[in-house]
């Protein structure tokens, strides 16, 4: 009998997408994944919600309500929950606004910035609401592995996800941990 | 020569050596940020820390003794250099993606060592001044670990640029001179102190990123290897000095 495949969930908080398409960079070997996974919730499916999964990938930092909502709703769902990249592990560069007052940040952006035209502070209720300071994603829930990296390369995160598929700890060896 | 024993190994010193030297002499990496074979042992950084007869020491500042049995890498000492790398980590502002000494800068390079792959502690993001006042070197006090190298490197060549003030929590660098600022300090760009800096807190202007990715200090050699092959000839070459003298 096929071994039963499992389910993957993806997600970009407060990132640029740029450990999905390292993901992506895993070229050829996609076809050997496809066979042996399905993928849940992700940018790849356009999914919304995220059904019982057994791995989930979550890139970005945590900067506001919607940040938090999907965070909580992967650690629900996802039996292992992995933090992707340099922002889901620190904040990254979105943190950098942590130094700042969240309001001058906001009016330096849209109202007293060089070029605004039209200046007003988007108020849009669709819109979500942002959080003082952004963090971390292990700051919000319980995350099981990390991998670092800006981004994590391709054979990191192969590395990682086929240890985690074959139910082993991930051992990465020393070229493979990096934090830039 | 007497002989203490590290991890069941016999290791010979020198009566005055202290564990860190002995170790580093005979080839065995023990990890540290604060200590630097050329000065006096600062102790603050406590990844050295070892066990000596069942007690946590310093390996830098603690002198070797015939007999004693020292422990290096039990796995309750590798979890505790982790979480001690960890706190150095979150109590700065550490972001190497876009930081000019990443791929050759100690921590990170410990990180690596330790198999650090989350900062596991809640962040501080302290909000610290940079003071771009120096026309050729930068001082970026998000990135500082207080090691006191540039402390200690420059008080030695005369002209005593850097302190450490405060304690605790409240510790911070500062500069020696009327503003405080590093532009009006006596320290020049070719000063032990502006090349110290085991991270990138203190940095030269003007040499950031000439290195490529992949060819960077700490790429593919561990910091056990580049300390034993550039730090451990300084240990030997201090010992050798001191008998002469
Ligand atoms: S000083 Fe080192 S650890 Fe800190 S951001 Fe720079 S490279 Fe990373
Ligand atoms: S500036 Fe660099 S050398 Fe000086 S105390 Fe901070 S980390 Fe150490």
């Amino acid at each position: 009998m096929p071994k039963k495949k499992v389910r993957i969930a993806t997600t970009s908080l407060a990132g640029c997408f740029g450990c999905h398409m390292s993901f992506m960079d895993i070229d050829e070997r996609l076809l050997e994944l496809a066979g042996i996974a399905d993928l849940d919730r992700s940018p790849l499916t356009d999914i919304k919600s995220c059904n019982e999964c057994d791995i989930g990938l979550v890139e970005g930092g945590v900067c506001n309500a919607e940040n938090v909502h999907v965070l909580r709703e992967f650690r629900n769902s996802c039996r292992i929950l992995v933090a992707i990249g340099a922002c889901a592990i620190n904040g990254g560069v979105p943190a950098l606004r942590n130094r700042f007052d969240l309001g001058d940040c906001l009016e330096e952006a849209f109202i007293t910035g060089i070029g605004v035209t039209d200046p007003t502070v988007p108020g849009d209720p669709e819109l979500p609401l942002l959080l003082e300071k952004v963090h971390p994603v292990h700051e919000v829930v319980k995350i099981d592995y990390s991998i670092p990296g800006c981004p994590p390369s391709a054979d990191t995160i192969w590395t990682v996800l086929t240890d985690l598929i074959d139910g082993n700890e991930p051992d990465l060896a020393y070229e493979l941990i990096r934090y830039d | 020569m007497p002989i203490f024993t590290l991890d069941g190994q016999n290791i010979p010193f020198e009566p005055g050596q202290t564990i860190m030297e002995a170790a580093m002499a005979a080839g065995v990496y023990i990890p540290h940020l604060c200590w630097y074979p050329e000065y006096e042992p600062h102790g603050s950084c406590k990844l050295c820390s070892v066990k000596v007869n069942g007690r946590l020491c310093s390996a830098c500042t603690f002198p070797a003794a015939e007999g004693q049995e020292v422990v290096l890498n039990s796995e309750e000492l590798q979890q505790l250099r982790l979480r001690l790398t960890q706190m150095l980590f979150v109590e700065g502002n550490h972001f190497c993606p876009y930081c000019e000494k990443s791929g050759q800068c100690e921590l990170q390079a410990l990180g690596y060592y330790v198999g650090m792959t989350d900062n596991h502690f809640p962040h501080f993001f302290p909000k610290r001044e940079i003071d771009a006042s120096h026309p050729d070197v930068l001082l970026d006090r998000d990135r500082c670990i207080f090691c006191g190298l540039c402390v200690r490197a420059s008080r030695d060549e005369g002209k005593h640029v850097f302190e450490l003030a405060g304690r605790g929590i409240e510790t911070h660098l500062i500069v020696n001179s009327a503003t405080g600022k590093l532009g009006d300090s006596e320290l020049g760009a070719s000063d032990r102190a502006a090349h110290i800096c085991p991270v990138g807190a203190i940095v030269v202007k003007e040499t950031a990123f000439r290195v490529p990715i992949g060819r960077r200090k700490y790429d593919h050699r561990t910091i056990a290897e580049m300390s034993l092959e550039e730090e451990a000839p300084l240990v030997r070459r201090r010992h050798d000095a001191k008998e002469e003298g």
